[in-house]
């Protein structure tokens, strides 16, 4: 059968950024098309060139066999293609009725009676329930995900895409969109799912593409599927993903089996932090790091992740529990005072907070220490000196720049992620914490990233990797701490069944 | 005392407020529309000058003061249509681009009024008022708020429509998506640029609009820098209103009495000075704001340009 | 780089100049000659330079407190009524202060006080902006208002001189005042003005203090990330702000005017914040902008006694400029964006 939708050699590139290079793709109606990939492997791009967001550099798309430039987003829709973004693409402020009429002509009253009737007939038929005057802004992120489907199946859309849908939902409610997706194909949609979870491709998909670092590295079609069992589907899936780990043995090095022992150089007991605006909170976190470790926290991203981290480094302040850094309690001190105490913070947003783009690379290395002595005297500059350090610093990490005075706008992620590299680890760290360090990075500065924090901890130093690829922590960490809805469902030993025991702690069902 | 209450003096207190605060209350309402969509308007200023200026000179040229309204709101739309090139397609800093225009404007009608005016300083005839039948013969209230000129009512009308728009209408919702999450309104397949152009472009009409009724009813004649701050005013009306039209004109109209006490008690002949009156309107919004501060909301993506896509 | 940035700032002038010649040609006045009549007033007569030069005074020391402002990303339009309330407390003081004490002392204890009541009255925008985040564009726009009518009211009411008919201030005499310079008519403020920036410049780009500013005015989440008290250093960025704006106003009265007349507001803040954004938020761009302000005010008060072009088309002059390199910015930044791809 053809293709609704058909993309023939299509690329997109970003500077820096990987994005797609040269992908064919078939999208049929009936099924459930997962693309399946790590983060950065350009699914996300895909999606946007597909609902009219970014257009393609190379390549064409061909809709209907005829090739078609989606210029816009109401292009994209005026064809019968419906996306539901990864992150939620409802005003907030607007109720959800509201937000399903927006896009009519505008000098129109908002047919409000008409929508709801549409709206009874159709999520009647898929079994969802949604109040329309209820305001966007209070509705679960589940809720708002099947009000932005049904955004999608109001316009009369052929083609539905859906962008990592399941990071934010339970697993009840993941299953609950599974069951969903099934029912929209068997009314003939093309249903497009984005993942990058094995498991969910398998369970949900007709027909599963492998992305990798913008290229197709392999699909398997819906008969493959049918006949073949689960795992054999995932071996041959995971050879695809990862197939360079054969001819990469660094990625493959597991970490050590033998945990170090000695007394912990973190503790960390029962914090706590109140629900507030866009997360869960944390619930009583409690874990020690030894010198040497590393200790994995694995989890769907947004379930307290990086409010932990926020905690432990004080950039947020707890609402109980504590810290202990070496023995000494650290929640009354403030952050300048945890960093001289060897505690580091590496942030997963590297240009959002992580650096001031339009700032020197030299201003940036010491970013976190303006004011302290020698590289400030009384407070004043001495900048001989820290452009030495700064030059040294950049020599050390191999972070490729023009000078010291480039904005650090300018560098790739990789070479910025040297640089805040650079900067947590100088002068005295003890405890680093790394909050999704390969995270958007290509192959070779993933890799490098890997090793800088392998040879830390090898160094004695402790360390706390929140990573939301799994395949990262089981290659570096000894002890792989699962969190889920701001707690933490279990510590588990990196070991042959570590992936499956994490998994079900991830979407937190009991190990 | 004694002639501070009479009917008279009431009445006229009244006319005097509704007269300030017609201008304050378009410039407030267009600064609305703009800040709603996510574009702050710190050139509504220089609008309502522009506005102000041309709607003289059409009113004077012509006779007529319904051309001076229209001449005034088309000048305050093409002021617009210069911070809708810079500020909402190329995406330049709103604040820089805002001031800039508001200074060019001041700068520009003092100049042509310099040169055509500066000799003769021509007036306006006092305009025509509409009596509304009935309620224009109660004491006190009927001269003080039936005896306007029909625009000032069509002004108060303005405040219902933009109600029934914002709550009402699709275009209502695309201007607050505008502000609130562009990004949501353009997956919706709904133009932001387009949205945010008309937005400004009506903002800029509005206040032009203002500055001719202050021009033309509320002063008679042009003189350089005559809106001394109206403009502003209605960034602040717009700002404590929260997307509400109806505050802009509460807003509106406690300025006016404020600013007309002062006049009415000079006629009053009471020694109150002036300065201090024109303290109050200030002094209560920065009270207000102290007390509810935390709660003032303004739309997410005020000030900030969109553009498609970009990460 | 450097030329480039000096190109990217001529460039511009030298377009606006040729558009707000054709205003003048519009309005029948030859540019050519109003030019070289403002350039020949206000920088080659001795008597015009002197004028510039005491006109920059207050100018360099609004320009300073905006830098500060302007760079730690807080929009304090409120230059105008600090100004006032700083002039106002100077002129009560000084006069009062002349009896008590020795001039020299009774001076600068007048320009410690018009600082600090010029701050004082920032306190309440940068406590609402710091704890309850509210914009401070309109707290200080209010503030600037409500000053403005408070100056009134303190010299109509409170420190008006009771033997004069008109209402203002009791005078400091002429031997009290700032000295002037060498013989000259130029006050001396103007070097306190040069200092005042100078410093500023240099504490902005020398030193920890102003690299945090720096900091919490390009990326605010990167200075929370890097653990700068954000709320503290807004309410110095404040304070010192508004105190610079105060101390100008004091710094006029005190050298140039003696007293302040109700219902005077030159509103040097609004013309001055262009300015600030020509000069790109650097001091020594700020103090060449200043003069080059300056010497377009006092010619073009000139030329309008002389010419019949009234001073407001510096207004114009500096309105155009302004948005022409907004303009040219971008384009640069375009070109830029489009060599790099």
């Amino acid at each position: 059968m053809a293709g609704i939708i058909v993309l023939e050699d299509v690329s997109k590139r970003f500077p820096g950024v990987a994005a797609n290079d040269h992908v064919d793709l078939s999208i049929r109606p009936g099924e459930v098309h997962v693309l399946l990939g790590e983060n950065g492997a350009g699914k996300s791009t895909l999606i946007d060139m597909l609902s009219g967001v970014q257009q393609p550099d190379g390549g064409r798309i061909l809709i209907d066999g005829k090739a078609t430039l989606i210029a816009s987003p109401k292009q994209a829709l005026a064809l019968g293609i419906g996306t539901v973004f990864q992150h939620s693409m409802l005003v907030p402020t607007l109720t959800v009725a509201e937000n399903l009429l927006l896009g009519a002509p505008w000098w129109q009253r908002p047919r409000k009676a008409e929508l709801k009737a549409r709206l009874a007939a159709i999520s009647q038929g898929l079994g969802i329930k949604i109040d329309s005057e209820a305001r966007a802004a209070d509705l679960s992120l589940g809720e708002q995900q099947q009000v932005e489907i049904l955004r999608a199946l109001l316009r009369k859309s052929r083609v539905l895409i859906l962008d990592e849908s399941t990071s934010m939902l339970t697993p009840k409610g993941i299953e609950e969109l599974g069951a969903l997706m099934r029912k929209l194909a068997d009314q003939g949609l093309a249903v497009i799912f984005i993942t990058h979870k094995l498991k969910e491709a398998v369970a949900f998909g007709d027909r599963i593409t492998v992305l990798k670092l913008g290229r197709k590295v392999g699909e398997i079609t819906s008969d493959a599927l049918r006949s073949r069992s689960e795992q054999a589907i995932i071996a041959e899936i995971v050879e695809m993903m990862f197939g360079r780990r054969s001819s990469d043995p660094d990625s493959l090095r597991r970490a050590a089996r033998s945990l170090p022992m000695g007394t912990p150089l973190l503790e960390v007991r029962g914090i706590a932090l109140p629900v507030g605006s866009g997360h869960h909170g944390l619930k009583s976190i409690s874990f020690e790091v030894r010198p040497g470790e590393i200790l994995g926290i694995a989890g769907i991203d947004g379930n307290g992740q990086k409010q932990l981290a926020e905690v432990l480094a004080g950039q947020r302040k707890a609402a109980g529990g504590s810290i202990r850094l070496g023995g000494i309690e650290l929640t009354s001190l403030s952050q300048g005072e945890r960093r001289a105490l060897g505690l580091r913070y590496l942030t997963d947003d590297r240009l959002g907070e992580g650096t001031v783009g339009a700032f020197p690379v030299a201003t940036n290395f010491f970013l976190k220490i303006i004011g302290s002595e020698p590289l400030w005297k009384h407070g004043i500059e001495q900048r001989g000196l820290i452009e030495t350090r700064a030059a040294a610093l950049v020599q050390q990490y191999d972070v490729r720049t023009p000078s010291v005075h480039t904005p650090v706008g300018r560098l790739s992620g990789g070479n910025i992620q040297k640089l805040i590299i650079a900067r947590e680890l100088a002068d005295g760290a003890r405890v680093v914490i790394f909050n999704k360090p390969t995270h958007g990075l290509d192959l070779a500065n993933t890799l490098a990233t890997r090793d800088r924090i392998r040879s830390i901890a090898e160094q004695g130093l402790a360390v706390v990797l929140i990573s939301t690829d799994l395949e990262e922590l089981l290659a570096l960490a000894g002890r792989i701490a699962v969190m889920s809805g701001g707690a933490i469902t279990g510590i588990v030993d990196n070991g042959e069944a570590a992936y499956n025991t994490i998994g079900r702690l991830m979407i937190g069902l009991a190990a | 005392m004694s002639g501070l209450f009479t009917e008279v003096f009431l009445s006229a207190l009244l006319f005097g407020a509704i007269t300030a605060a017609v201008p304050l209350l378009l410039a407030g309402l267009g600064e609305q529309i703009s800040e709603k969509a996510g574009v702050l308007n710190i050139g509504i200023e220089g609008m309502m000058i522009a506005g102000a200026y041309v709607g003289f000179l059409g009113a004077y040229l012509s006779g007529s003061l319904w051309l001076g309204f229209l001449t005034g709101g088309l000048t305050g739309c093409a002021v617009a249509a210069v911070m809708v090139l810079l500020c909402v397609r190329l995406g330049l800093n709103q604040i820089v681009i805002g001031i800039g225009l508001t200074l060019g404007c001041e700068g520009l009608t003092a100049l042509a009024h310099h040169f055509q005016f500066s000799r003769t300083y021509p007036r306006l005839d006092a305009a025509d008022v509409t009596l509304i039948p009935g309620l224009s013969a109660i004491p006190i209230l009927g001269p003080g708020l039936f005896k306007h000129h029909l625009i000032v009512y069509l002004a108060g009308a303005l405040v219902i429509v933009m109600s029934l728009i914002y709550r009402h209408t699709q275009l209502g919702l695309n201007l607050q998506a505008a502000g609130d999450k562009p990004a949501a309104l353009d997956v919706a397949g709904v133009d932001v640029i387009r949205t945010r152009t008309i937005a400004v472009l009506a903002a800029g009409g509005l206040a032009g609009t203002g500055g001719a009724y202050l021009a033309n009813i509320g002063a008679g004649l042009f003189v350089p820098f005559i809106t001394n701050g109206a403009g502003f005013l209605g960034i602040v009306l717009a700002m404590l209103a929260r997307g509400r039209p109806i505050w802009v004109l509460a807003g509106a109209v406690l300025f006016g009495v404020c600013l007309s006490l002062t006049t009415a008690m000079q006629v009053a002949g009471l020694n109150v000075p002036t300065d201090i009156i024109n303290m109050l309107p200030f002094a209560s919004v920065m009270l207000m704001l102290v007390l509810f501060g935390r709660r003032a909301s303004l739309p997410a993506a005020l000030g900030l340009p969109y553009q498609r896509g970009a990460r | 780089m450097i030329l480039e940035r000096i190109g990217l700032t001529l460039g511009p002038i030298a377009v606006a100049l040729v558009i707000a010649g054709i205003i003048l040609i519009a309005a029948g006045v030859d540019p050519l000659a109003y030019y070289a009549y403002v350039v020949q007033r206000g920088l080659f007569s001795w008597i015009g330079l002197q004028q510039t030069l005491t006109r920059m005074a207050p100018l360099l020391f609004v320009a300073a407190g905006l830098i500060i402002a302007f760079r730690a990303g807080m929009w304090n339009l409120g230059t105008d009524g600090q100004f006032l309330l700083g002039a106002v407390t100077a002129a009560a003081a000084a006069p009062f202060l002349v009896e008590l004490i020795p001039v020299w002392l009774a001076v600068l204890a007048s320009m410690v006080l018009a600082t600090l009541v010029a701050a004082a009255w920032s306190l309440l925008p940068a406590l609402l902006r710091a704890y309850q985040g509210v914009n401070e564009i309109i707290t200080t726009l209010m503030m600037t208002f409500l000053g403005t009518s408070f100056a009134n009211v303190l010299v109509k009411l409170v420190f008006l001189d009771p033997a004069t008919t008109v209402p203002q201030t009791r005078t400091l005499s002429v031997e009290n005042r700032l000295p002037r310079l060498f013989g000259t008519t130029i006050t001396s403020g103007l070097l306190f003005g040069l200092v005042a920036v100078v410093i500023v410049h240099l504490i902005m780009t020398r030193t920890a203090f102003g690299l945090k500013l720096r900091v919490t005015g390009a990326n605010p989440r990167a200075a929370l990330h890097a653990g700068l008290s954000v709320p503290s250093l807004t309410l110095a960025v404040f304070a010192l702000s508004a105190g610079l704006a105060g101390l100008a106003g004091a710094i006029d009265i005190l050298g140039v005017y003696g007293n302040v007349r109700a219902d005077w507001n030159p509103a040097y803040g609004m013309a001055v914040i262009p300015v600030v954004f020509l000069a790109r938020m650097n001091g020594y761009a700020a103090i060449a902008f200043v003069f080059l302000f300056s010497v377009l005010s006092i010619g073009g008060e000139s030329a309008a006694r002389r010419l019949g072009v009234p001073q407001d088309f510096t207004l114009v002059f500096v309105a155009v400029t302004l948005i022409v390199l907004a303009l040219a910015e971008y384009i640069a930044q375009r070109l830029t964006a489009a060599r790099e791809a």
